[in-house]
């Protein structure tokens, strides 16, 4: 295992089944996460790598099986307190706050760092002013780090597909997570615009530390920023180990392209 | 976008509510002229102006519930009388001062907006509305029932005595002004604050909030709260002005009527909410003036157009801006100021 040469695992998921109705989207999932590493989970569609993130995200409830963060027990917690304990995400599909400019989307992320109460801000009295001060301060940090200071004020449901992306990331910066869990980061972007999110995200890892999951279907870029790889089929792992590990394994060239293939291959 | 000249490099700067020293400059001077013109209009437009704040203070509730959580409600009016009934019992049964009873209205209206939001807090959109309207007849049915409290006659409330005196129309609109201002304060306060952007997150994405760490039932409760607080005080209000409440004051059109304010000022918005109760409250002024010219024109009309026309002319209105201007009126002021401010390179934006 990857945990065995570093020290205490960040996250850890064990023997995680997870099921609708008969379909069994997770079907006894181990893997984990080592301290300000990249993790990333690929496989084909209905593979079950959303699913995995929504389950440690406390979307999901799954049936078995527990998820550990910094050995702490996560496994049916609510979303916000997930949240809270420092495991913050972006989605598949963007799922900013429209109405809000990106600042505010960004402050909004950051709500339960607050620690004024709603009624000292209903009277904008006591720490409430300092408070909004230092939190704006991190925020344009974030901003100035994902170069958004130009849509800064915009408000994010006008912005093109490629910013939003970008915000999205924002956000989840913005909580200051140990954790960050990206659900196809690059999904429906130009090169360019992949390029720029793979730099960001390198960075994260190294100025800031944070450890990484990453779902993502662009082999070029899984391969080049992964630290380790896990392949999902049918919610099952069929193989896991670093990047030029995987691109040559033939279980998982076969659940790629299929059985005819890779016995040509 | 900001005048040319002026920048935000402090984040102290981007956060004031009055900016430049022309806000503060127009801030003063409407507070001086909203102060003294009082005293120079005649009696029914006292009364209207005093209506216009009323009004007001409970259509910054329903910005808060609606506008800026996206809690639709239509029961606003019944919470109004749930202020003004506690203010006419507390005060004409119990003796209380009514500077005592004004806090109180605006609590007991909250913690009744909470009842009737726990249930309603796992539904939303078309069944949301279903319930706010059920919770408007339950309590407008029971203020008709109990006879304690005065059943379908309504009661007297005590007039407000300042040194022994009742207030006149001119120191009622001013109490009136200032409760308008310090309710103005509130709802940006909570708009620029940490519990308006949590509000915004819910109505805009409450999935993501949800995963993003906002408990979904206690911010939802959080604005049925504030929203029923601030009916309250309009309740409040309207109770010691007319010093005679009945439960029919508060009708299901008087909901309507918020909603509608809030839909044409522009949702999401405290300038919005106060242009439209304006504009509307106006506009009824004026079909109220123009009702018996049109009854007089039009002989047969008389006894049926005349007490619905403002209805008529109110839904009009409605169905005018949700197709031409969805945002809303303070969406229209903020392009018209920034076609001006970008004069003469103001090219569409």
């Amino acid at each position: 295992m990857q945990g065995s040469s570093s020290g205490s695992p960040e996250l850890k998921i064990e023997n995680l089944s997870l099921s609708f109705g008969g379909i069994m989207a997770l079907h006894d999932l181990n893997l984990q996460v080592d301290k300000g590493k990249i993790l990333s989970i690929i496989g084909p569609n209905g593979a079950g790598k959303t699913s995995t993130l929504n389950c440690i995200s406390g979307f999901y409830r799954p049936q078995r099986g527990e998820v550990y963060f910094r050995g702490r027990k996560i496994t049916r917690l609510r979303p916000d307190v997930v949240a809270k304990l420092g495991i913050s995400r972006t989605f598949q599909n963007i799922q900013l706050y429209t109405g809000l400019s990106v600042v505010d989307n960004l402050m909004a992320a950051r709500h339960f760092l607050f620690k004024s109460t709603w009624l000292e801000g209903f009277f904008y009295y006591g720490r409430t002013h300092k408070e909004e001060v230092r939190h704006r301060w991190a925020v344009e940090q974030i901003i100035e780090f994902l170069e958004l200071e130009r849509w800064r004020k915009a408000v994010v449901g006008t912005l093109p597909y490629g910013i939003r992306k970008r915000v999205d990331l924002g956000r989840a910066l913005a909580q200051e997570p140990d954790l960050l869990l990206l659900d196809e980061p690059m999904a429906g972007m130009n090169v360019e615009e992949k390029e720029d999110m793979a730099r960001f995200i390198l960075d994260v890892q190294e100025d800031k530390g944070i450890s990484i999951v990453l779902i993502e279907h662009d082999m070029g870029v899984v391969m080049d920023i992964a630290d380790w790889i896990v392949v999902l089929d049918f919610g099952k792992k069929i193989a896991e180990g670093v990047p030029d590990a995987i691109s040559r394994d033939p279980v998982v060239i076969k659940a790629y392209l299929g059985e005819q293939a890779s016995t040509t291959v | 976008m900001l005048p040319s000249g002026t920048f935000n490099s402090r984040p102290e700067q981007d956060i004031a509510i009055v900016r430049t020293k022309t806000q503060w400059a127009i801030l003063i001077g409407g507070l001086i002229f909203m102060f003294t013109v009082v005293l120079y209009i005649p009696l029914a437009w006292q009364s209207w102006l005093i209506f216009v704040g009323i009004y007001t203070i409970a259509a910054l509730g329903l910005h808060v519930m609606t506008g800026l959580c996206g809690q639709f409600s239509m029961g606003q009016a019944a919470f109004m009388a749930v202020g003004a009934y506690t203010t006419a019992t507390l005060c004409g049964r119990y003796g209380l001062s009514p500077w005592i009873t004004l806090p109180l209205s605006g609590l007991t209206a909250g913690v009744s907006g909470v009842v009737f939001a726990v249930p309603a807090l796992r539904i939303r959109g078309f069944y949301l509305v279903m319930s706010t309207i059920a919770a408007q007849f339950i309590i407008i049915w029971y203020l008709q029932q109990a006879s304690w409290l005065g059943g379908t006659y309504g009661r007297a409330v005590p007039q407000i005595t300042v040194g022994g005196r009742p207030l006149d129309y001119v120191q009622y609109w001013w109490l009136t002004l200032a409760l308008v201002v310090i309710a103005i304060f509130f709802a940006k306060n909570i708009q620029r604050t940490n519990t308006g952007r949590t509000f915004v997150a819910v109505r805009d994405n409450d999935k993501a909030a949800q995963v993003m760490g906002v408990n979904l039932f206690r911010t939802k409760l959080l604005a049925f709260f504030i929203g029923c607080f601030f009916a309250g005080i309009a309740g409040w209000l309207w109770a010691h002005f007319l010093f005679y409440i009945s439960p029919n004051q508060f009708a299901f059109k008087t909901s309507l009527w918020l909603l509608g304010m809030i839909i044409i000022g522009g949702m999401g918005s405290t300038t919005g909410a106060v242009l439209g109760v304006v504009v509307i409250r106006l506009m009824d002024k004026l079909v109220d003036e123009l009702a018996p010219i049109v009854s007089n024109a039009v002989p047969g009309w008389s006894t049926q157009v005349a007490p619905a026309l403002s209805l008529i002319v109110f839904a009009a209105v409605v169905i005018f801006f949700i197709m031409v201007e969805p945002r809303g009126l303070y969406h229209r002021l903020r392009r018209t100021i920034l076609y001006y401010r970008l004069y003469p390179f103001s090219y569409q934006r």
